[in-house]
């Protein structure tokens, strides 16, 4: 469980991640998955708090999420999840069968370079500035769309409960904050995607998944609904 | 090593691809190294083959590269070269170090995630198109070199002879290719980057590496030198 503020033990994880940043919502149902207490430490992107001299000493990088294990800083949300994954073997995020594990990446990839690096604030800001105000609302909706449809042809072969069978695994952590920003601030029509909207709602019972929505972190503004 | 055309033995492993493809070059170098047979298949993206109905019974997602390994049938690079890691241990692609391992995860994935999806051909066309001719050089140019920056801080602490030690990993497998890209396609200035300036011509040396060069495909361009 996340514990707030102060400086913490020194030997306990510290993630710095970002309310709204669908790349640190996957690290924080990973941890929670794993039952793995860590100090929050929060960054707001939009202030440009990833450029700051405090946060540049933790992470050159300027990169968010961040981990931080004792001495060890890494950045990425999958290398991230990868690591906790290898460091931290209760409640697998892979499954053992080979196949199986070859679709989890690819579903997690599909969404990590089909979909979120195009659809990110730097991206959108370019598109709105160079092409136009509102067409950047037309291009995320474009590349989800195909990256949804990609998701949709190939995990309907492998589905069960969840994406890839009846377990909890490492595309549903990487789905699950995909499908919340595409409904909410795309205005993607689910209904041409039967199987994620399904996968989308059994999300929304997991605890898990459910504690770590944007809205429900500290610093998310009070306007958002719970 | 990749032998060319006809059925081949349906228990071989296909490898369909586009020959002047970064992400099909991580791949075909992961083989190289493996010193696993496949039958290599070409799909050209120029000519939008990834749509052919032919290549969609493949794979329904249009996307490449892909591997069939009897009635498995994977995209995405990384997904396709960590499942050649998990069935054919030989030649490890990830070192045993827990951190280490992490360094590299992290490497792969801003290159996968940060630069290439910024720099594809669809993403290029619709600057071109859109903001004006010329621009797309520009965009491609700044988030190459951002992420390459990125990539210059995060290996200091942890290059030796290649990218993460003194042995070839995964992160040398996805720099390669995106380093040449730079380089060659994209007029990068890599006197910014003296770590990875280095770490480019010690790939050169390397069979399997020099093998996978797009120039040296059975379907580049007969103009290309060898």
């Amino acid at each position: 469980m996340a514990s707030g503020g102060g400086n913490g033990d020194n030997n306990q994880l510290k993630l710095y991640s970002y309310w709204r940043s669908s790349c640190s919502r996957r690290v924080r149902i990973a941890l929670s998955l794993k039952e793995l207490k860590y100090e929050n430490r929060t960054v707001n992107l939009l202030k440009g708090e990833q450029f700051s001299p405090e946060f540049r000493k933790v992470n050159p990088l300027g990169y968010v999420p961040v981990l931080v294990d004792g001495d060890f800083v890494l950045s990425d949300s999958f290398a991230i999840i990868m690591y906790l994954e290898e460091k931290y073997p209760q409640h697998p995020l892979l499954p053992q069968d080979l196949e199986k594990r070859g679709i989890n990446y690819q579903a997690a990839n599909i969404v990590s370079s089909s979909i979120q690096p195009l659809q990110n604030l730097a991206v959108l800001k370019y598109i709105e500035e160079k092409v136009g105000p509102n067409e950047q609302l037309a291009w995320g909706k474009h590349h989800i769309e195909n990256g949804f449809a990609a998701l949709e042809k190939l995990l309907k072969d492998y589905a069960g409960r969840y994406a890839t069978g009846d377990e909890v695994f490492l595309a549903d952590l990487f789905l699950a904050p995909q499908l919340d920003g595409a409904t909410k601030r795309f205005n993607v029509d689910m209904t041409q995607f039967p199987l994620l909207s399904r996968l989308n709602e059994a999300y929304i019972e997991i605890p898990a998944f459910r504690d770590v929505l944007a809205e429900k972190q500290p610093e998310a503004p009070p306007a958002s609904t719970c």
